[in-house]
């Protein structure tokens, strides 16, 4: 018995934007009890007194001076485009039309 | 790249050697040569790049049918490159030492007017506008690029059979595995067909195809290699490196792509430790002094007998060369797979969503319904992305979601703390910590394909490492008493790269002073499977 139900998973592959077909659904509401696992174990040892580390090494920001550089040409950065048009990606209708 | 050369306006390969060096090249095959013995033999003028480029051409061609550790072979901008490299040499240009020795790049990095496809149908035909830094360091070196190497999609797994483009064979047994997700690089290093290779390393898939192809790996210090053009799979944990047969191979690589870029704001800011300097020191056999951990929770069940008979018989070797041999508890590390578990899948999801057919890559647009943005991205993703990728971004949107975050993904930051932890106070007890890289040697193809579990294994030596940013090898080490080849894991603190490369080299000098030659001149000649026109070459 699986802890995240098929339903669960279908609106999570909703949230992610993947279309998943029906069989796929079936066999990864199997496949995730994984991380429930993963989060009981980890629950063992991960207490309160345990600051988090989000970074394996201390790094602080970086900034650079505010000044244009060389940058793609746009060109360039439309020729792997599925659609482009006038210098522009193009793309599918994003909004709703009232 | 340099303009684009005239046929027959070259001078002949080989036309600046002097016919006596030509006679003593021409019994070598220049494919079972070392990145150093090449660039020394180019340096003295023995041999062009343009031969040695060739060379691995021929073999690529000749073996990889049967290999397929390939997804795109750049004859053509390899053969331009190693021909300016002549041009130069030849007119005097002081060149870098590894100038006209070619190379194989993972095809999880951007490689400018090359196909990048990171093992993803999302991403098949995709050209890059730009190089990746360690890309463009290469080039600057000289380096003629062969192609790119197969690979787990996205980087996610641990036999490269989760490619979109079909398996890589180990090079040792074609029936078998050659680890991942950075098999295809290891299996074109063993397989003669590159001398060096760079590979990726998020969990251990720089040294685990290592460990079971028998070849040597090295993750960097997270941070000691640029990723700026690295398609990422997990940021905190991705480190891009050196795939060789020799550790001195390796150090002489890692000082190409490694040191700071501005493009990468986690690229670490001081410079390199002298690498090529530890290994050449290392090479002696002398370990006077070195203290080396054995992790004690790295050795134990769940290690095949010929893994730890032969990482008994290193440790010893490792002592007899003067080093002193401790055990060392890490405690927490039984709690790293369960913490990259979380860690990967959350930050794959977040990287992994500029797949979406907007911009580049495929676009599917469903054929029912409106063709709103939303609905193509569904459509796109549903289609472009395998078994493997799905299930993890799944995951990973699970564990960030609203209500999770804090139970899921800072939990295990909290293990990672614990990690370092663990790491800090052994490494208090000793310079290097060692261990077997990979708990088995390479099993057959589809064994555990529907285990994923099973599959994580492999990855629980490597993965403490990658958790607390710290540098790791696998050396080869020997064969287990199935005949396969199998490694040994060495790691170090944040920045001490070095020691790896002086440890790693001792141990394989007294390795080969034992076996009398490489570990690799037993694996067994490759059929000869041409490579045939298909897709996704």
């Amino acid at each position: 018995m699986s802890t995240i139900s098929r339903e669960e998973v279908a609106r999570l592959a909703g949230l992610a934007r993947i279309d998943l077909t029906e069989p796929e659904l079936n066999r990864l509401a199997g496949e995730l009890d994984v991380i429930v696992e993963s989060v009981a174990r980890v629950s063992e040892v991960a207490t309160s007194d345990v600051p988090a580390t989000s970074h394996p090494l201390p790094l602080t920001n970086v900034f650079r001076e505010d000044v244009v550089e060389a940058a793609l040409p746009v060109e360039d950065a439309l020729a792997g485009a599925p659609s482009a048009e006038g210098g522009r990606f193009a793309v599918p209708q994003i909004l709703e039309e009232d | 790249m340099a303009g684009r050369h005239v046929a027959g306006s070259e001078d002949p390969p080989g036309g600046s050697t002097t016919p006596a060096a030509e006679a003593a090249t021409a019994t070598r095959d220049l494919t079972r040569m070392s990145a150093d013995e090449l660039s020394r033999a180019l340096r003295a003028g023995e041999v062009t790049s343009v031969m040695v480029t060739q060379a691995h051409l021929d073999r690529i061609a000749a073996v990889d049918g049967a290999v397929h550790a390939f997804l795109h072979v750049a004859a053509e901008e390899a053969l331009a490159t190693a021909r300016d490299v002549d041009a130069r040499r030849a007119a005097g240009e002081e060149l870098h030492p590894l100038a006209g020795v070619p190379i194989a790049v993972k095809d999880v990095v951007v490689t400018k007017g090359l196909p990048t496809t990171a093992g993803s149908r999302i991403l098949e035909g995709w050209v890059p506008p730009y190089d990746a830094t360690l890309v463009e360091r290469l080039k600057a070196a000289g380096m003629p690029i062969l192609g790119k190497t197969n690979m787990d999609e996205f980087a996610m797994g641990s036999s490269t059979e989760h490619s979109a483009y079909g398996n890589t064979h180990n090079p040792w047994d074609l029936d078998r595995i050659p680890g991942g997700s950075g098999g295809g690089s290891a299996a074109a290093v063993a397989a003669y067909e590159a001398p060096l290779a760079i590979g990726t390393d998020t969990g251990g898939s720089i040294r685990q195809p290592g460990a079971v192809t028998g070849t040597v790996g090295v993750k960097p210090t997270y941070g000691g290699v640029s990723r700026y053009g690295l398609i990422a799979l997990a940021s905190s944990l991705d480190q891009a490196g050196p795939v060789t047969r020799t550790v001195l191979d390796s150090a002489l690589l890692h000082e190409v792509i490694g040191g700071h870029d501005r493009r990468d704001s986690t690229s670490l800011p001081e410079p390199l430790p002298d690498l090529v300097g530890a290994a050449r020191l290392g090479s002696s056999g002398d370990l006077t002094g070195v203290r080396v951990g054995v992790v004690h929770e790295l050795n134990g069940d769940g290690y095949q007998p010929g893994v730890r008979a032969r990482f008994e018989e290193s440790l010893e070797l490792l002592r007899g060369a003067g080093a002193e041999v401790v055990e060392v508890s890490c405690p927490h590390f039984e709690y790293a797979l369960a913490a990259y578990y979380l860690i990967l899948p959350s930050e794959a999801s977040s990287n992994l969503a500029k797949f979406d057919g907007m911009r580049f890559g495929l676009r599917v647009v469903p054929t029912d319904g409106p063709a709103t943005a939303e609905r193509v991205m569904g459509a796109t993703r549903g289609a472009g992305f395998g078994d493997e990728v799905k299930r993890r971004i799944i995951l990973g949107t699970y564990a960030l979601s609203a209500g999770y975050y804090d139970a899921y993904y800072g939990s295990a930051q909290k293990v990672r703390t614990l990690i370092q932890r663990d790491f800090e106070a052994a490494f208090e007890q000793a310079d290097v910590l060692v261990s077997p890289t990979a708990p088995t040697t390479a099993f057959k193809l589809g064994e555990k394909l529907d285990d994923p579990l099973a599959m994580y294994l492999n990855d629980v030596a490597t993965i403490p490492a990658n958790l607390a940013g710290v540098p790791g090898m696998s050396v080869p080490n020997g064969v287990s008493d199935d005949g396969l080849p199998v490694g040994f894991q060495i790691l170090a603190p944040a920045r001490a790269d070095d020691r790896l490369y002086r440890v790693g080299a001792a141990l394989e000098a007294l390795l080969e002073r034992g076996w009398g030659a490489p570990l690799l001149s037993r694996a067994p000649e490759l059929p000869t499977a041409p490579l045939t026109e298909g897709t996704a070459r």
